[in-house]
């Protein structure tokens, strides 16, 4: 019960920060949907971090190193602070400069206009909303399966099932309703104070977490020493990973790139220095939240309780290894918290992500077909609210079906916007690239996506891979190959796109004026 | 330093990133820490640095400039 009560506090916290925000609110769209290009480098490295950070990185990571080992960390972590840093450099600056250029509040509002195309942008919306639901639905398992683990025992006859923990559909129920709320009040400056929050929260409380666990296990060698007697395997990748699917794991962070909710975050930078910060940092922070996590997962093989038994027993539901470790190994006052920190993480996505959708459907749809003026900005809010409320309903329902893991579903899930990587870098460095070879891109990565997915038993099979690496090389490279391809061979695009693209001649990185570039 | 350079330290970082050689190695450093996980925590701070030389030496000093571009260059409303 003392975990619920911390747990609830910590929500209460999140809603009255909501209504706070909505003090800041200037009551224009420009501000509800981009915070007025306001935020500065702290908030912006802790927005950006919290966003990408979801239950995938703190639930499915352990559980996955549970299943896997200590490869888990390199497959992802290690190529994210790589990638997603890259990303950030190479496209999002850009990206910023872009959309604050022209006034862009949507990625699908920028491809219309990059590739000349209405089309695209009407293909590109559905998309872009149906790889966003699996996102939502990691969030939303992954806080039913850790708010489960951590209550047990709370309610003994009102949740009997759940052997008295809260059963995920109330937590999901419970999770959505707070995130609507502060977002719905607040706006991208609510979401992006509260990921600052719960960056913060979650990044604290994981390590307390790692400390009190490994103490109880006996300290750091005593819990790593048990993994070595009992399950070596679990210390290296051999046996568990090739070598080949190793590397190809170097296309999931890539997805970065599309991730719509990311898109809305850096166009939130007050400048493109704003960037600096969250470029530099973002590897140091993906380290200090996953390697705990990491090494939890592995110890979890292995770790026993005083009985003999296994901390974590063998057959345990999905997504609950950590909060079982947390929940067994201390006290219910230190669980609470560190449930509040699981919670924050999985939150911190959430928000931003059903901001983003209400956000593109308004933009990318009412306004782009009814026109500029047939809205004002309250009633654009308002469609925004409504088109979030309807697709979390939807999320919410698909969470109720038969649990998955975490990890595979964030596989596929990041595999779709990977897929749509090519796109936004050959947008911002190739000229040349045209509307059909954008057209062909986007086709290709949805028809391999699905051929694939459908493939492995629509995600139930967790390890398959195509040709002996990840599915996402295949969408990834068809993608790339689609794309070239058929804009090497179709018109170019219009001299006026060219021009307010690319002015300078120059790739997007240095299109400054001449005198900058004799500077730099 | 160069940009080409930053951009040459970047290609190679990404090769590191597949550390064969520690493949089938369960050794414990400092008695706790796996050594093919001690080697990505490693990385990943050297990464940090990589990119902070990438701020320092390749910053792209012109997308202020074209985020800040004349009114003349915006869309029809």
């Amino acid at each position: 019960m003392t975990s619920l009560v911390i747990m609830a506090g910590y929500l209460g916290l999140l809603v009255v920060l909501g209504i706070v925000a909505n003090r800041f609110f200037r009551g224009t769209a420009a501000d509800y949907f981009t915070a007025s290009h306001s935020i500065g480098p702290v908030l912006l490295l802790m927005s950006l971090f919290g966003t990408t950070m979801t239950a995938f990185a703190l639930v499915g990571s352990t559980g996955e190193a549970y299943r896997v080992g200590i490869g888990v960390y390199g497959m992802l972590a290690s190529w994210s602070g790589l990638v997603h840093a890259g990303v950030f450099f190479f496209i999002g600056i850009r990206l910023w400069a872009i959309g604050k250029r022209y006034g862009y509040i949507t990625q699908v509002q920028y491809f219309r206009a990059r590739f000349e195309s209405d089309l695209l942008g009407l293909i590109l919306f559905p998309i872009l909303v149906a790889l966003v639901i699996p996102y939502l639905l990691i969030g939303l398992l992954g806080a039913g399966g850790v708010a489960q683990s951590l209550t047990q025992g709370a309610f003994p006859e009102a949740f009997a099932a759940t052997n008295g923990g809260l059963p995920p559909w109330l937590t999901g129920l419970i999770i959505s309703a707070v995130v609507l709320f502060y977002v719905f009040f607040g706006g991208l400056r609510g979401a992006a104070w509260a990921n600052t929050l719960q960056t913060a929260v979650f990044i604290i409380t994981g390590l307390v977490a790692f400390v009190l666990i490994s103490s109880k296990l006996g300290g750091l060698a005593a819990a790593s020493q048990q993994v070595l007697q009992a399950h070596p395997e679990r210390l290296m990748r051999s046996g568990s990973i090739t070598q080949l699917q190793f590397f190809t794991y170097f296309f999931i962070p890539l997805a970065v790139g599309m991730y719509p909710h990311i898109f809305q975050h850096w166009l939130t930078a007050r400048s493109a220095k704003t960037f600096r910060l969250s470029v530099v940092m973002h590897p140091i922070f993906i380290l200090i939240v996953w390697a705990p996590c990491i090494l939890i997962g592995v110890w979890a093989t292995s770790a026993t309780l005083p009985d003999g038994s296994l901390v974590v027993p063998a057959g345990s539901p999905p997504n609950t290894e950590i909060a079982t470790m947390v929940h067994k190994l201390t006290t219910p006052l230190i669980g609470g918290l560190l449930g509040a920190g699981i919670m924050a993480a999985i939150m911190s996505s959430l928000d931003s992500q059903f901001f983003c959708l209400g956000t593109m459907f308004t933009t990318d749809i009412v306004t782009h077909y009814f026109g500029e003026h047939r809205f004002g900005d309250r009633q654009r809010v308002f469609l925004a609210r409504c088109f979030i409320v309807a697709i979390v309903a939807i999320t919410y329902l698909l969470s109720l079906a038969e649990p998955r893991q975490v990890f595979p579903i964030g596989i596929w899930c990041f595999t779709g916007f990977s897929g749509l990587f090519p796109l936004v870098c050959t947008s911002i460095y190739w000229k040349r690239c045209t509307r059909a070879g954008a057209l062909a891109s986007v086709t290709v990565m949805a028809t391999s996506w699905t051929l694939l997915f459908r493939a492995s038993d629509y995600g139930a099979d967790g390890s398959y891979l195509f040709l002996g690496v990840l599915p996402v090389a295949t969408v990834f490279i068809a993608s790339l190959l689609a794309l070239v391809g058929v804009s090497l061979i179709t018109q170019g695009p219009s001299e006026t796109t060219i021009e307010k693209f690319f002015p300078h001649g120059g790739i997007a990185a240095d299109l400054p004026s001449d005198t900058d570039m004799a500077t730099d | 330093m160069s940009k080409r350079a930053v951009y040459l330290l970047l290609i190679v970082l990404a090769v590191l990133h597949q550390d064969f050689w520690l493949w089938d190695d369960p050794t414990l450093l400092l008695g706790f820490l796996p050594v093919g996980f001690a080697y990505h925590a490693v990385f990943t701070v050297v990464v940090a640095g990589a990119w902070y030389l990438a701020i320092r030496y390749a910053w792209p000093s012109g997308a202020e400039t074209f985020a800040e571009g004349s009114d003349e260059d915006q869309p029809a409303p």
